[in-house]
Parts: structure tokens; sequence; C-alpha cells
């Protein structure tokens, strides 16, 4: 018995040992990433100095916000207001038209409705970088705008998807009073059906929002004026001037991931529920 | 309550509800799928049709030059022509040992960490934040912080650790320039951003195996790792060959990080470029659209054809 509890102690504390470490490897960049921001840019690549916290200031916030203020280089609250609008359009946008389209799917019975729905299974599979460029020298003459930045993502046949099997998954019985009372379908849908699937709208919120935000591939292809940019762009654009300034750059990184940072911290537990459910039913 | 309808009309309607709900359904149905179909047809099926097409011209992207349609000229010197197929080549290789090496090893360490998150200790959520922390930074800003992290000055922090550990005998290495080490450092800052992605896959799958199944097996006087091959491992096979399926395809998709460092940290270009910076670099340096939209087709044959396999094992595997 004794060394049964003798083993079992052993083994937790071997287990946070093991995760002690890993947490560690894990934060080390991050931690990296905000002591660097908060130091003059000098003291950033300083070998295992780059890690103490040391003269700490909040200059290179102020010099980011200076670097980033003419027209030649862009303004970063343009490159900041065009990610939080792209992706707050697309988030918005994609949850209505997407959860709409799982509804009819899931539960409308209309002439064509499989055929449809195989199609959208089927696109499901095509990756947009696939089409990233061809789709590009489609849309030239949209170039350097927002609204080229948002459509292509606001319908999605995998946020469909994940609408679909929910909707499908939810008591029928509810629905069906509900027509009898003689709400029609838009009725049942914004009044029956929304309210009872907060957790897939959260899912699919997170997910949009998360891929949106990173976004660097379709920005790249179809923006070349600093207007246009949003912020992930400008992160590849600013680190790569010369003489690089390190602390400013560690700042602008520090600005770019604080949203979803902050909005991960809040809501840690859907975020982890998202990426687990989008898989489980995948 | 009196009906204003009169007996007869009232079983009228009643029989021909079903018909009439069944219009509105179609009407109704068409409309709410409508605005998602066309934004799919317009954003995938037309440009996926377009890729194909433009993959048989040589065409460019302001078609300055007329488009000539080429046939499969295009396919033919990505495999044969020395000028195309030399960095073509290299991208599709540099690709699979990209997934050869991240399936196995990220795999790996998600599985680990989600066990011992599993073993709900006290304190593990507070651990599930930092292993799960990268999966929400955008790669643009992953490659930056590597890049200084791998610098190839001796004060890059890799430098100074192996410098400390080595006692100052071995000399800063490149690690993004050298052709040896280019691909396994973009590999490892990858594996650090998307490893938490994998972990709370595997762990929803872990936290669904039934704790009687456990205490069956330590009855059985099943040691730790018997309970792991024989309780864990087919509890989470399917969830596992998931992950697997999905960090395959994620590995054909790499291009931010590979496209930041070769352009702005001076990694090597030869042993890190991708399919997808391939056929970026045909626009970008040549304005060949033709070429970029075969590398395309080829990029999105490869994802579908390894769909296709994992399905099928995932359906074996789930009948026997």
């Amino acid at each position: 018995m004794s060394t049964t509890t003798l083993r079992r102690t052993v083994s937790t504390i071997r287990d946070y040992i093991l995760m002690v470490v890993a947490a560690l490897i894990m934060f080390a960049p991050i931690y990296y990433l905000l002591v660097g921001s908060l130091k003059p840019s000098a003291h950033v690549l300083d070998g295992f100095a780059g890690f103490l916290p040391t003269n700490l200031s909040f200059d290179n916030y102020v010099g980011v916000f200076h670097s980033l203020s003419s027209d030649a280089t862009g303004y970063f609250w343009r490159f900041l207001f065009n990610s939080f609008a792209i992706s707050a359009v697309v988030v918005i946008a994609g949850l209505v038209v997407n959860s709409m389209a799982g509804y009819a799917f899931a539960r409308l019975e209309w002439v064509g409705r499989d055929k449809v729905f195989l199609l959208i299974v089927l696109l499901v599979i095509v990756p947009f970088e696939s089409v990233a460029i061809p789709l590009m020298s489609l849309m030239q003459g949209q170039r350097d705008t927002l609204l080229v930045q948002m459509i292509p993502f606001i319908a999605n046949a995998f946020s469909v998807f994940l609408f679909y099997t929910f909707f499908l998954n939810l008591p029928k019985s509810i629905e069906e009073a509900a027509r009898i009372d003689g709400l029609g379908s838009w009725g049942t849908y914004v009044r029956i059906v929304v309210p009872n699937a907060k957790p897939v709208f959260a899912t699919v919120a997170i997910l949009t929002f998360l891929s949106s935000w990173g976004q660097y591939l379709w920005p790249s292809l179809v923006t070349s004026d600093p207007s246009a940019r949003p912020l992930p762009l400008e992160m590849s654009v600013f680190s790569a001037q010369v003489p690089p300034d390190w602390g400013q750059v560690f700042a602008f990184g520090t600005l770019l991931v604080l949203p979803v940072l902050i909005v991960f911290l809040i809501f840690q537990r859907y975020f982890v529920q998202s990426v687990a459910g989008s898989a489980v039913k995948g | 309550m009196a009906s204003p309808v009169s007996t007869p009309m009232r079983t009228l309607i009643i029989a021909r509800a079903p018909r009439r709900r069944r219009w509105r359904d179609t009407r109704d149905g068409v409309l709410m799928s409508l605005p998602a179909i066309l934004g799919l047809v317009a954003f995938v099926a037309v440009p996926f049709i377009a890729a194909i097409v433009l993959s048989l011209y040589n065409v460019q992207v302001d078609q300055a030059r007329a488009p000539k349609f080429w046939g499969l000229t295009n396919y033919a010197r990505l495999f044969t022509d020395p000028v195309v197929s030399a960095s073509f080549l290299r991208s599709l290789v540099n690709n699979f040992v990209f997934a050869i090496v991240v399936i196995p090893v990220q795999t790996g360490l998600a599985l680990l960490l989600a066990v011992l998150l599993n073993r709900k200790l006290k304190g593990v959520r507070f651990f599930r934040t930092f292993f799960f922390m990268p999966v929400v930074f955008p790669m643009a800003l992953v490659a930056v912080i590597w890049r200084l992290i791998l610098d190839r000055s001796p004060s890059g922090l890799l430098n100074s650790a192996v410098g400390f550990v080595t006692g100052g005998s071995v000399p800063a290495h490149d690690w993004l320039g050298s052709a040896a080490t280019a691909l396994g450092s973009v590999i490892l800052l990858s594996i650090w951003q998307g490893v938490g992605f994998q972990m709370v896959i595997l762990l929803a799958a872990l936290q669904e195996i039934p704790e009687e199944r456990y205490e069956a097996a330590r009855l059985d006087r099943a040691n730790g790792w018997q309970q792991f091959v024989n309780v864990t491992a087919p509890g989470i096979r399917n969830t596992l060959i998931f992950v697997v399926l999905l960090t395959t395809i994620l590995a054909f998709r790499v291009y931010d990080q590979v496209f930041i460092l070769i352009r702005t940290a001076g990694a090597n270009e030869g042993a890190t470029q991708t399919l997808l910076y391939n056929a970026t670099q045909a626009i970008y340096s040549e304005n060949n659209l033709g070429r970029a939209s075969s590398i395309s087709v080829v990029l999105f044959l490869i994802i579908v054809i390894i769909t296709l396999i994992q399905r099928r094992v995932l359906r074996q595997r789930s009948e026997g």
C-alpha cells in the first residue's frame, strides 16, 4: 500500500516537473517579446541579457506611433483600424450568412437541398491557399481596398458545416411547436434556433476571428499601399527596416497580439472548447 | 375560438398544408442559403476553376501580353525544365520533409502535454493556458520573435544558450541562413506555435474515455504504460488519425513564416521554400500567372489525395 502511494507521489512530482519545463519553454518566446518591447532597443538582441527586465519604459510604444505617422510609412492607427474593420465584418457577416445556410440545410426541406449540400461538403476540402492566386488575378480591380480583404472570407464552407451539425442535434420539438403557432422559417430561426445555439456561434466567432486577425498571404497578394495594409502584413514590413529597431518591432508585435491575447485570456474556456469542438465534428 | 372558415374549407386547407409548407420551405431555404452559396461559388468554386484554366495558359496577372494557350506545358516545365523544376521540386521535397518531421514530433508532443493535463492534478488549467497561448499568435509575429531567438550573431538567444552550455567552445551558428539548419529552425517555430492546437483536440478525446475502463485495467494490475497502450491509445485512435490528417494538410499550406524569414531574415531560400512560396515567387518575380496557377493545382491535388487516403484509413480502422 505504501509503495503505491510512494509511486503515485513520485509520478505526480515527475509530471509537475514536466509541466513546469514545458510551460517555461512555451512561455519563453512570449516573455522575450513582452520584456523586449519595454527595453531600450540596443538591449533586446543581447544574449541572455535580453531576458533581464532592466531599464523598462514605454518609449518603444511611443516610438512605434512616431515611426508610423506619415503617408510613406503608413499610420499605426490605420493598420489597427484596418485589422479591426476586416475582422469585425468577416466575423459578424460570417455568423449571419453561414448560420442561415446551416439552418436551411439542417431543418428546411427544399428542392435540390441535398445536391447543394454535397457541393458545400466538397468545398470544405479546397484550401484557400490553392485558390488565392487565381482569385487575386480575378480581383485586380479591387486592389488596395478593405472590401477585397473581407468578402472572400464571409461565406465559409466549414462554418456552414459546423452550424449544420449543431442545428441537426437541436431537439426538434420546440421548433415544431413554434411553427405550429404560425412562426415561419425566418421567425423560427431568429427567435428559437439562434437563442438556443450560443455555443456554436461562439465557436465559429472565435475560429473566424483567430484566422482573420492573423491573415497574411491574402493581404500580401492584394495590397501594396500602406493605407490598406492590416497589422500582420505591416509586422513583416516594419521588422525589415534598416537598421532594425528591435525594441519598437517588439512593441509593435505586442500591440498586434494584445487584442487576441486579451480575448483569449477572458474567454479561454470557449477558445479551448472551440478548437476541440471543431475537430470532434469534422 | 370560432373559426370564420367553414368546415369543408378547413379540411381543404389542412390537406393542402404540407404542400404549401414545402413550397415555403423551398423559398426560405433557397433565400437563407443563397448568400453563403453565392459567396462560396464566387470565392472558392470560380477561382478554383480559374486555377485550372489559367494553368493551361501562358498568362500574366495584368495580361500585358495576350494569354496564349499552352496545354500542359506549365505542368511539364514544373517537373522537367531545369530552370523551373529545380526550385519547384526542392519546394515539394521541403514540404514533404516538413510534414514527415512535424507529424510525429508535433503530434507526439501534443499527446504528451494532453496526457499530462488529463491527470487532473491541481493547477492544470494554469498550465493549459501556457501550452495553448502560442496558438493565438499570428504567424507573422511568431516569425519575427524567432528570428531574434535564432539570430546568427553571438547575441542571438539560441547562440548564447549554446555558448553557455559548451563554455564558448562552439562558435555562433547561422541557424536560419545555413542550409543544414534552416528548415529545422522553421519546423521548430512552427511546432511551438501549433502544438497547443493539437493538444486541445487530443485532450478533448482523452476526456471522453470512461474512467471505468482505467479502473478495470488497474484491477487487472496493468501499469501506467500498459494502461496507455490498452485503454488510452484505442480510445483516441480516431482523433489521433484526424490530428495526423490535419497536421499533414497544414504542413502543405505552410507559407507565412517561410516567406517572412526568407525575405526579411536571411533564411536559406533553397532549404526552406515551400510550394506556396514557389507559387507566389512565380507572381512576384516573373509575373507568371500560368505557372503560379499550375503550382496551386498541384498543391490542391496533394491535399485531396492525402485527405482521401486518410479518410480510407479512418473508415477501415473504425470498422475493424
